[in-house]
């Protein structure tokens, strides 16, 4: 118990850093990588960040939904984000990490996980600098990007958490 | 001081509905040969506390069509009036109305203006053409009250003094507590205001000095003037509620009056004689019921009452649900945590400088914990249990609308209310059972003269009876009607080309033929029922639930149709099965056995479905590795395997599996939450390990298969 109070204050600093930094028209985006490309979420939408662990296969469904588990008394399903975006699917291994994404409106809130190669930083964006994504025409799906960014030269991909955990046939089923 | 008032609008509404339901209960208990006025009574105290309450939030169309209703059942009430049957249908009539607006109040739509000028014409003409004869005819009968006498005495007594116009002088003086029972002058001046001219003199000079004051004393006092032609019960109507709390004094000012009116007043009468005092307008309390009330009347719920009416509406926005819980519940509750809480710190000391010779001690702490969280749990579960007299409750209306409207004499017998059953399984079993009522009170139950005929005698009965057996809860709906034609279903089951020409049916296969969808055997079509739409859906809601229907049925005897459904929805008897690496539940429910077979018991249909011979019945064989796409631990040899023998929708079906693990209760998670629908697949549960395991969904399996 006692450990944990110390990290709790640090995450209230980090809150209102966060929060005075979003009044400057910034946003702060968990960065992450699939192979040699480094996408970012908006952090505001991570839950928690967990290694992976085996899921329950669900049956007939889309492969990049690999199934659910247990988190804390719900189901959750997890979702591959490299077969995804149809990259090269890799092994899991103990390294892999699953990051817990919240989507939805107050009304309904949806958690699900997606699984990355691994976590690299928490990224500041001005968001006057965000660049919006290429159009590569239908060659290349751009559907989940929601712009780019630059991070000491490198290119970060910011993905839309509603638009990527948007599963076909969710909310059709829901009616 | 202003409260924001909308707080106890939920609560207000909550009120109302159990007051309707009062009145409702009531209207139809009244028995026309022996008029009970403590039933009168009850029906009145409902209509006058939706009425108070209205007022109060300002719902003055509620409070203007109650207040009609009010005088009427008044009259009622002291005799003046006599109980008809068809003042009891208008009155059934504009509780029904009444119910439209507050719905349609509590969900922010306009209300129907025409329904309720229909019905409240009805209850004025009830009123004004029984007022009539009463006048004419007998002279007031019964004594009235000594206020009532005294009124009437100074009507006729009242000689002029000049005065320019008719009205009332009220002198009105507040003890000091009148804020504090819930009462707002101001709101019975705007009431007053609505009747005629006001004006108010208020008279200051009592008030305290701004440091003594105390913000919940009343230290006005009012002199009142209200000008028009009202009548003195109007006005006395709106003092009603401070009855007790204040000096009242009310004088008429009447034209050509010579000398002044007899005050009539109304000091501080005797402590209220009826049952029930009309409660404070507001009403702050109430999540939960005193036990003694509960066991009459338990919980009521908004969300349930509102399924009734999404019958008529269709349209209705379902609101937060809240749940009324006997307190003796939530003491047992509270009694339980602390138990566990003592059993915690037990084994927290016990943990502290721990060495071996405390492991019995470890041991009786841990199963100590283990009883107290079993407890605990049963405990929670009681909480969500209702008396299934929250569904059956609204049938006697039911049953008495349709039956004098189908011109039938039917008695409608409780059995078993009080059994309990899971509050969400008492929101979902209303309309199936809505359903099926209506089919036994149009086609189980026979015309009077047909019955008679039959030597029956001529009032029918239906018997709705409740009972628990097993874990489960059984509702049996018992008719003693004409009866299942078997010969009619199976030429009607021919007629639609639902069976072949010459197929023989035992008698369940033929009772199961009104399942199918479309099938109808009314030679007519009502607006009550016969549409062939209906026992398809029962069917399926029930399944739904976890639960199955069956049917017995005896020519010229009568019908039974049997329900049984889980006693929660939160928590299923589950056999585990293997497929693969795997895990699967199958409710318990639906299995009716397992058994191991070899392949040369299988017989191939057109080379692809595979079929078993079980006692003289061919079963299709589902397999689960297939169907699900998992690789089998097992070859695919049957040998290896196990058929679990399931029944879904009464379609018997093998489940083949790798194995089977044992059987145990789950908690049910829902799928959807954060995920979809998947097919075949009812929900999820949580394993001893920690890990997901998906619950089989059997009827949808059978579905999913199939295609």
């Amino acid at each position: 118990m006692n450990d944990n109070i110390p990290q709790e204050s640090e995450n209230k600093d980090r809150d209102q850093d966060r929060y005075s930094k979003k009044l400057d028209n910034a946003g702060q985006y968990l960065s992450f990588t699939l192979g040699r490309e480094e996408y970012g979420v908006d952090i505001l939408r991570v839950q928690e960040i967990r290694s992976w662990e085996p899921v329950s296969r669900i049956p007939n469904v889309p492969a990049y939904e690999k199934g659910v588990v247990n988190l804390r008394g719900s189901i959750v399903p997890i979702i591959d984000l490299r077969e995804r975006f149809k990259l090269k699917s890799a092994d899991y291994t103990l390294l892999t990490v699953v990051v817990v994404l919240q989507t939805g409106d107050s009304k309904k809130l949806r958690t699900m996980g997606v699984v990355v190669d691994s976590v690299s930083d928490v990224i500041s964006v001005d968001k006057t600098k965000i660049q919006n994504a290429p159009d590569f025409g239908t060659k290349i799906s751009n559907e989940f990007i929601s712009g780019l960014v630059s991070v000491n030269e490198r290119m970060v991909m910011l993905l839309d958490v509603d638009k990527l955990l948007k599963l076909e046939d969710l909310d059709q089923n829901e009616n | 001081m202003s409260i924001d008032m909308s707080q106890f609008h939920q609560v207000f509404f909550e009120e109302c509905f159990e007051g309707l339901e009062a009145m409702e209960a009531g209207l139809l208990n009244l028995d026309m040969g022996d008029i009970d006025s403590e039933v009168i009574n009850t029906i009145f105290r409902g209509a006058h506390s939706i009425k108070g309450g209205s007022g109060t939030f300002g719902f003055s169309v509620v409070a203007d069509f109650t207040h009609i209703m009010e005088t009427l059942l008044d009259e009622m009430r002291d005799g003046r009036r006599k109980v008809t049957q068809t003042a009891v249908n208008v009155l059934l009539g504009s509780v029904d109305c009444l119910r439209e607006m507050l719905t349609s109040i509590q969900n922010e739509q306009a209300i129907e203006e025409a329904s309720v000028a229909k019905h409240k014409a009805a209850l004025e003409q009830e009123l004004n053409g029984l007022a009539k004869t009463e006048h004419s005819s007998v002279p007031a009968p019964i004594a009235i009250s000594a206020i009532e006498t005294t009124e009437t005495d100074d009507l006729n007594d009242t000689e002029g003094f000049e005065l320019n116009e008719p009205g009332w002088k009220i002198a009105f003086c507040p003890y000091l507590d009148l804020l504090k029972t819930g009462n707002d002058p101001v709101r019975m001046f705007r009431e007053l205001a609505e009747l005629g001219e006001l004006t108010a003199l208020p008279n200051i000079q009592d008030i305290p000095s701004i440091y003594e004051l105390d913000p919940e004393e009343c230290n006005i006092f009012w002199d009142l003037k209200v000008t028009g032609d009202i009548p003195i019960e109007e006005i006395k109507e709106i003092f009603n509620w401070v009855e007790g709390d204040c000096e009242l004094d009310i004088q008429a000012l009447v034209v050509q009056a010579t000398k002044p009116a007899p005050a009539i007043k109304a000091v501080d009468p005797e402590p209220e004689l009826e049952a029930n005092p009309e409660p404070a307008p507001v009403i702050l309390s109430v999540s939960i019921a005193e036990p003694m009330d509960s066991q009459v009347a338990a919980v009521k719920d908004p969300v349930k009452l509102l399924q009734t009416e999404a019958e008529q509406t269709k349209n209705v926005v379902q609101v937060a649900s809240s749940i009324r819980v006997d307190t003796a519940k939530i003491d047992a509750l509270i009694n339980m945590v602390g138990e566990v809480v003592i059993t915690q710190s037990m084994l927290g000391l016990v943990g502290e400088n721990f060495s071996m010779d405390k492991v019995d001690l470890l041991k009786k702490g841990l199963a100590q914990l283990e009883r107290h969280t079993r407890d605990l749990q049963q405990s929670v579960m009681n909480v969500r249990m209702l008396p299934i007299s929250f569904v059956f409750s609204r049938f006697p209306r039911l049953v008495h609308d349709i039956s004098s409207k189908l011109g039938k004499k039917i008695e409608l017998k409780l059995v078993g209310e009080n059994t309990e059953i899971d509050k969400s399984v008492v929101e979902l079993i209303n309309d199936p059972l809505v359903h099926l009522i209506r089919n036994s009170l149009d086609h189980g139950i026979e015309m009077p003269a047909d019955r008679v005929a039959a030597g029956k005698p001529e009032t029918g009965i239906i018997e709705l009876r409740a009972y628990h057996r097993g874990g489960h809860i059984v509702i049996e709906i018992i008719d003693d009607g004409h009866g299942l034609d078997r010969k009619k279903l199976i030429s009607k089951a021919i007629e639609k080309g639902l069976i072949e020409d010459n197929a023989t049916l035992t008698d369940k296969q033929t009772f199961e033929l009104i399942f199918m969808p479309g099938f109808s055997t009314a030679e007519k079509l009502t607006d009550i029922s016969g549409r062939g739409v209906g026992m398809d859906v029962v069917r399926r809601n029930i399944e739904a639930l976890g639960g199955n229907i069956e049917i017995a049925s005896e020519v010229g005897k009568g019908t039974t149709i049997a329900i049984h459904l889980p006693l929660t929805l939160a928590i299923l008897d589950g056999q585990s099965v293997a497929v693969g690496d795997e895990t699967y539940i199958v409710p318990l429910v639906s299995i009716i056995e397992s058994i191991n077979i070899t392949e040369k018991m299988l017989n191939k249909v057109a080379g692809k479905g595979e079929t078993f011979r079980l006692r003289n019945q061919y079963i299709p064989i589902i397999r689960m590795h297939k169907i699900f796409n998992v690789q089998p631990r097992n070859t695919s040899k049957m040998a290896e395997g196990v058929i679990v023998v399931v029944e879904g929708q009464g379609v018997l079906c093998g489940l083949f599996v790798d194995d089977l693990l044992g059987q145990q209760q789950v908690v049910i998670k829902s799928l959807e939450a954060n995920y979809r629908r998947v097919e075949g697949v009812s929900g999820a549960t949580i394993l001893g390990d920690g890990s997901v395991a998906l619950i089989l969904d059997v009827p949808g399996l059978v579905r999913f298969s199939s295609r």
